[in-house]
């Protein structure tokens, strides 16, 4: 508080808020005097608080302002509250010394009338919790709502570009293959190369306990092309194109352009919606299928190094290792995964409102839920695939 | 504000140059608002209005020239002094500016925490009477920025701006997308805050009739600095084109048929 004074500096001299009470003749003279200005106001307000409430034996009240060198908005409201506490407890008050400005304030606070609650009541903890999971669940079911009714949109979408190609747009198609397929080669590439890699290296240590590190081949191509290649590949183009499908939509949305395409009579479902649902789903299985090779190569290095494997016979231990159907798992749930990353980061955009904020808030939502969703959609096939035997 | 002459000279702003790379807005720009005055800001879009404001507020800085407010310089001030006179000024940003994250009564005692020791109790009635000064119903002190109107936003910003009883007050549009009736309050919120609270206010606007309404003194920005300052018949008066266009044109006279 020491740089205090110097917030009046240049103005009058800085003495503290104060005030004398006495009563006499059962009168009760507030004499105020000094700097009454916010700064120096809490310890004042605290004692008229409790002055007010039993102001004794008198009747009648005069308040003295005189002495007063600085008097704001806080002074006023102090002083005009301590004014109508009194006159409840049948005081009659009376004002002294009340400069033309002073007046002015109190007038304009006293015509405010009683200041009203600022804060909400609170509300006890375990009807937080239960209001908390209840509203979870409403939103839950609502969006799940609007998620089937936007998939079943894009069906419809789709049949009608079926029935009549030329609705098909083919440039925004092509743009969105490139941002999100080729344009995310460079990072799928290296971190399947470097997994691959690791799988390999820790593969082969264990392995090793056992004299049986010639099976490491297997663990690589059997876990790269069933699984691992295409979760980390959806995972990262989630986490890349999923988003950026919320982000651009959703700040469409916002500055109204999806309104002003309805209007224009452009679909944006057309527009907007089925070219990047149809170009991550066929961009999805492109990368999952150069992701496998590169985790084979990255595990192919190591085993090169570790277990002094040439590369013929590297490959040689992989077709032998794996059928088609290893491969073919692995691809055939590519186009689906791709489906659910691109639907849910589209829904997610189209469900901005008009905020900024709420682009940020819908697109960490959808990347959050379409790995969730991804990671599902993994294990219903795992199951799937164990119950048809491939 | 007692001993404060009305009429001495409040923000003094002398030679000042602002360039975006080479892009000149001002250049030799000089500007003295005396206290106790509402001065208007006139200027065509892009002539660096809110520049000058956000130039003044110190947020950004002057490529060359001086800015004397309160007659400090600000940019030579230690940082505890700058700080602590900031406090003197309120500042209403076009949207309002509310910190979303807190509702609006919180948004009004954000000052009160930060820089004085206030009780809860007397934090809260304090914004309830800013709440009811800025011209707000008074249960608006528990919603949040994000559920009120356009204009509630802005006169909760106002009522922020006056949370310490500023000497200055700043305003940035105020009255820019309110409808005329919604303006017209606020414009009268002005001059009665002026007169009640003793305030210099400093109000950058594009309305005609808040000019006509509120202001003392027009300072008009052309040219990359200011041509004319002076009452709104020195404006009328002017032979200046633009001044001329700017006060005599179809709307300037509905404005003006309107007093």
């Amino acid at each position: 508080m020491a740089g205090l004074s110097s917030r009046e500096a240049g103005n009058e001299a800085a003495e503290p808020a104060s005030y004398r009470a006495g009563i006499e003749n059962r009168v009760l003279r507030l004499e105020a005097a000094g700097n009454w200005s916010i700064v120096h106001l809490n310890k004042v307000d605290g004692e008229l608080r409790r002055l007010v409430a039993s102001p004794g034996e008198a009747n009648r009240a005069v308040i003295g302002l005189s002495a007063v060198s600085r008097f704001d908005t806080a002074a006023a409201a102090i002083i005009s509250r301590t004014a109508a506490r009194l006159e409840e407890q049948g005081l009659r008050v009376e004002f002294e010394g009340v400069s033309e400005a002073q007046h002015l304030l109190l007038d304009k606070v006293g015509s405010l009338g009683e200041p009203e609650p600022v804060r909400r009541p609170p509300v006890p903890a375990y009807l937080q919790i239960l209001g908390k999971i209840g509203e979870t669940l409403l939103a839950m079911a609502a969006e799940a709502r609007a998620m089937l009714g936007f998939v079943g949109a894009v069906i419809v979408t789709v049949g009608r570009t079926i029935a009549n190609p030329r609705r098909f747009r083919l440039v925004p198609f092509v743009h969105h293959m490139e941002k999100s397929g080729f344009d995310a080669l460079p990072l799928v590439c290296l971190l399947t190369f470097l997994i691959g890699a690791v799988v390999a290296q820790q593969g082969a240590v264990q392995l090793r306990q056992f004299g049986a590190e010639v099976f490491t081949v297997n663990l690589i191509a059997i876990i790269f092309l069933r699984e691992v290649g295409l979760l980390l590949t959806a995972i990262i183009v989630a986490g890349r194109s999923g988003s950026a499908f919320t982000a651009e939509i959703g700040s469409m949305k916002m500055r109204e352009e999806i309104d002003a395409m309805r209007t224009l009579g452009l679909d944006p479902m057309d527009m907007l919606i089925l070219p990047r649902v149809a170009a991550l789903t066929v961009t999805l299985p492109l990368l999952t299928f150069i992701a496998d090779v590169m985790g084979l190569v990255g595990g192919g290095l190591v085993v090169f190094f570790m277990l002094d494997m040439s590369p013929g016979v590297y490959i040689t231990r992989v077709q032998e290792a794996v059928g088609f159907w290893t491969f073919g798992v692995g691809l055939v749930k590519a186009p689906f995964m791709a489906a659910v990353i691109a639907l849910v980061g589209c829904r997610a955009g189209l469900a901005v409102t008009g905020s900024a904020e709420s682009v940020g808030a819908m697109t960490t939502s959808s990347v959050v839920r379409s790995i969730f969703l991804v990671i599902i959609l993994d294990a219903l096939f795992a199951m799937f695939f164990t119950a048809v035997d491939i | 504000m007692s001993t404060s002459r009305k009429g001495e000279p409040i923000i003094e702003v002398e030679g000042l140059d602002t360039r975006f790379g080479d892009n000149v807005v001002h250049e030799n720009l000089d500007l003295t608002v005396k206290r106790g005055e509402i001065i208007g800001i006139v200027g065509g879009s892009g002539t660096g209005k809110s520049v000058l404001l956000r130039t003044i507020l110190g947020l950004k800085r002057p490529d060359a020239g001086r800015i004397r407010v309160f007659g400090l310089d600000f940019s030579t001030l230690p940082e505890a002094e700058r700080r602590l006179n900031e406090q003197r000024w309120g500042v209403l940003f076009q949207d309002g500016a509310l910190f979303s994250a807190l509702t609006v009564a919180e948004n009004i005692q954000v000052p009160y925490r930060e820089h004085l020791d206030l009780s809860q109790e007397l934090m809260d009635e304090l914004a309830a009477v800013k709440i009811a000064m800025a011209g707000l119903r008074p249960t608006a002190g528990t919603l949040y920025p994000s559920e009120l109107s356009g204009g509630m936003r802005k006169r909760a910003g106002l009522a922020r701006a006056l949370a310490l009883d500023p000497e200055i007050l700043f305003l940035d549009e105020p009255t820019a997308g309110l409808d005329p009736i919604g303006a017209a309050a606020f414009d009268e919120l002005i001059n009665d805050l002026k007169e009640t609270l003793g305030l210099t206010v400093f109000l950058v606007t594009h309305d005609l009739d808040t000019l006509h309404a509120t202001c003392d003194r027009i300072a008009v920005l052309a040219e990359k600095h200011v041509i004319l300052v002076g009452t709104i018949d020195d404006m009328l008066r002017s032979s200046h084109p633009w001044i001329h266009e700017y006060f005599h044109g179809p709307r300037a006279r509905a404005a003006l048929a309107g007093k």
